[in-house]
């Protein structure tokens, strides 16, 4: 019988489940995070607006580069900040 | 890899011979057997294929190689002093005064003659070598063995799987590992880095794994090791360059002695076809990236196009016709260095140029190439290798231009007015912000740190190449290089 070496990781993918949806934004903070990406300011300040014309709360975020995945220290920020976020993504 | 030897000799001391029935010399020295048998010293006579040959003597079988192996005997007959379980003296094949020697008796063999050679012992035959390296080494190796079923064909096997660049893979089988780490001393368990975009801890045994699928020979194993280091470095940045909808994966280039010793191309095609240690150590890198790493094409790999590249890219310079410096020189190594250099890059794009002679018409040619990439629009974004071919190198050469001269020559040509570079100016919507027209300013094409020039290529053809960058410094990939421990 041939055997083979796993070339992978071997890593089990854990399945999570999406966070439950907020029943509203009324109480909590939404972050707007900015990617760095050329633009995604203009989509950032367009959904501040938005949430700011609704009595929501936001603050803003921005990675320092969009290239690289967000620091720790800025995902724990958020996390700790905020209920939600938006991400601006692209271009 | 070398193995400790664990087991014990079959006596603590006297003399012990390893000898077969398939050997001619084995059978011719069977009568001194008989006179050292007789004599005071203990003899061990140990047989490698047959329990009843040489008739007449308490023979030891040596089924399972084990104690040949123990011995690493590569010839049959050996004759070996062994005191404190241990061998302290030994003699392969046939010699009179070399078996006289180990057993301090003279006069050996009075009828046969004086020397004669041996057979090669069992346990170099090739399978059997590996076989026993496997069950003697104690460092085992410690993947998962995924069996197959007996009408399974090996190699649909790992495409079922997923652990293929799209193209068949050599099997990575435990004796083809096991094979390929000889390439290096380092042991399997060895973390080499923590790869992303998994963040994984990746092995030795990892990478040889799929050193083994790329059709590597374990010689160029730790050009691998060397890459894939690299690769995990956050300053050269792999999740990125993975991640991007850019067409862009990494490119290698080797420099140092090693390039030679391992038979890498640096001449004709050194970007093509034709050469397994250029093609298998790129592919090999890339496999492990997406075996280990986890970066799969439409997974974390979301590049709109891609580039063939992405399956390999991989050449080294051709460091002894070169007018310049080495890249890896220019990089803080020594010459005497093995040095894989990686780069976040695509294409290549032609230069052709069969008319200039002189070294500034080549370089205005060079820099009207070298504006479109990613965008003639575009300036401070992309950086750039240049492989220079002989025949363009030459014109630089002639003219005493170094390295520093032609990226002068080029910053200077390629400092573009703001004006012409704004989005929307030239009636083309891509550009850099608008911005920039209204200040009256010029930006560089390439940044001080953008733009390499790296020697290669066939004798014969006016012809060199831009390897496109993708978005350079700090913030995204930046060329890394890392010293090749051999």
């Amino acid at each position: 019988m041939t055997a083979l070496l796993d070339p992978t990781s071997e890593r089990t993918v854990q399945k999570r489940q999406l966070s439950p949806r907020l029943p509203d934004l009324g109480e909590g903070t939404v972050a707007l995070l900015d990617i760095s990406k050329p633009r995604g300011d203009v989509f950032i300040k367009r959904l501040d607006e938005l949430f700011s014309e609704r009595g929501v709360s936001v603050k803003h975020y921005r990675k320092p580069t969009f290239s690289k995945p967000a620091p720790l220290d800025l995902r724990q920020q958020i996390a700790a900040e905020c209920t939600a976020v938006v991400e601006a993504l692209a271009d | 890899m070398s193995d400790q030897p664990t087991m014990s000799l079959p006596i603590t001391s006297g003399l012990l011979a390893v000898v077969k029935d398939d050997c001619e010399t084995c059978h011719m020295v069977v009568p001194v057997l008989a006179e050292l048998a007789a004599g005071e010293q203990l003899l061990a006579v140990v047989s490698q294929d047959r329990a009843d040959f040489p008739s007449g003597f308490e023979v030891l079988h040596d089924r399972e190689l084990d104690v040949s192996w123990r011995l690493q005997t590569e010839t049959t007959p050996t004759i070996y002093r062994i005191e404190d379980g241990e061998v302290v003296d030994e003699e392969p094949g046939w010699l009179r005064t070399g078996w006289e020697r180990v057993t301090r008796i003279q006069g050996l063999g009075a009828k046969l003659p004086a020397q004669r050679p041996g057979c090669g012992s069992d346990t170099m035959l090739p399978e059997v070598h590996e076989r026993l390296m496997r069950r003697h080494s104690p460092h085992r190796l410690s993947s998962r063995r995924v069996e197959l079923g007996s009408s399974e064909d090996p190699v649909e096997a790992a495409f079922a799987r997923g652990w293929t660049d799209g193209l068949p893979v050599t099997p990575p089988t435990e004796e083809r590992v096991a094979r390929m780490l000889e390439g290096t001393s380092r042991l399997p368990g060895e973390v080499v880095c923590v790869l992303p975009p998994d963040l994984v801890e990746c092995t030795v045994e990892k990478v040889a794994i799929n050193a083994v699928m790329a059709g590597c020979l374990p010689e160029y194993l730790p050009v691998v090791l060397a890459a894939v280091k690299a690769a995990a470095t956050s300053r050269f940045n792999i999740h990125g360059i993975s991640a991007t909808t850019y067409f862009t994966g990494p490119v290698m280039v080797v420099n140092g002695p090693i390039r030679r010793r391992i038979g890498m191309n640096s001449g004709i095609n050194a970007l093509g076809p034709g050469n397994r240690a250029n093609l298998t150590i790129g592919r090999a890198l890339n496999l492990v990236v997406r075996n280990v790493g986890g970066s799969r094409p439409g997974g974390v790999d979301r590049a709109a196009l891609g580039s063939p590249g992405k399956l390999s890219f991989c050449f080294p310079e051709d460091e002894e016709a070169s007018p310049w410096e080495s890249l890896s020189v220019e990089r803080g190594f020594s010459p005497d260095d093995s040095a894989v250099t990686l780069f976040a890059g695509h294409g290549p794009i032609e230069i052709v140029d069969q008319k200039s002679r002189n070294p500034e018409s080549l370089a205005r040619t060079f820099a009207l190439q070298l504006r479109m990439v990613g965008h003639p629009k575009l300036a401070g974004m992309t950086d750039a290798i240049v492989v220079v071919s002989p025949e363009h190198a030459r014109i630089f050469r002639e003219a005493g231009w170094s390295k520093n001269r032609l990226r002068r020559e080029i910053h200077s040509l390629l400092t573009l007015p703001g004006a012409e570079l704004a989005a929307g100016a030239g009636g083309v919507a891509e550009g850099m912000p608008p911005h920039v027209a209204t200040r009256g300013k010029d930006f560089a094409k390439y940044t001080t740190e953008g733009l390499w020039f790296v020697h290669a290529g066939g004798d014969a053809g006016m012809f060199s190449a831009i390897i496109s960058g993708w978005i350079g410094g700090a913030a995204s990939s930046q060329m890394t290089t890392v010293a090749i421990d051999s």
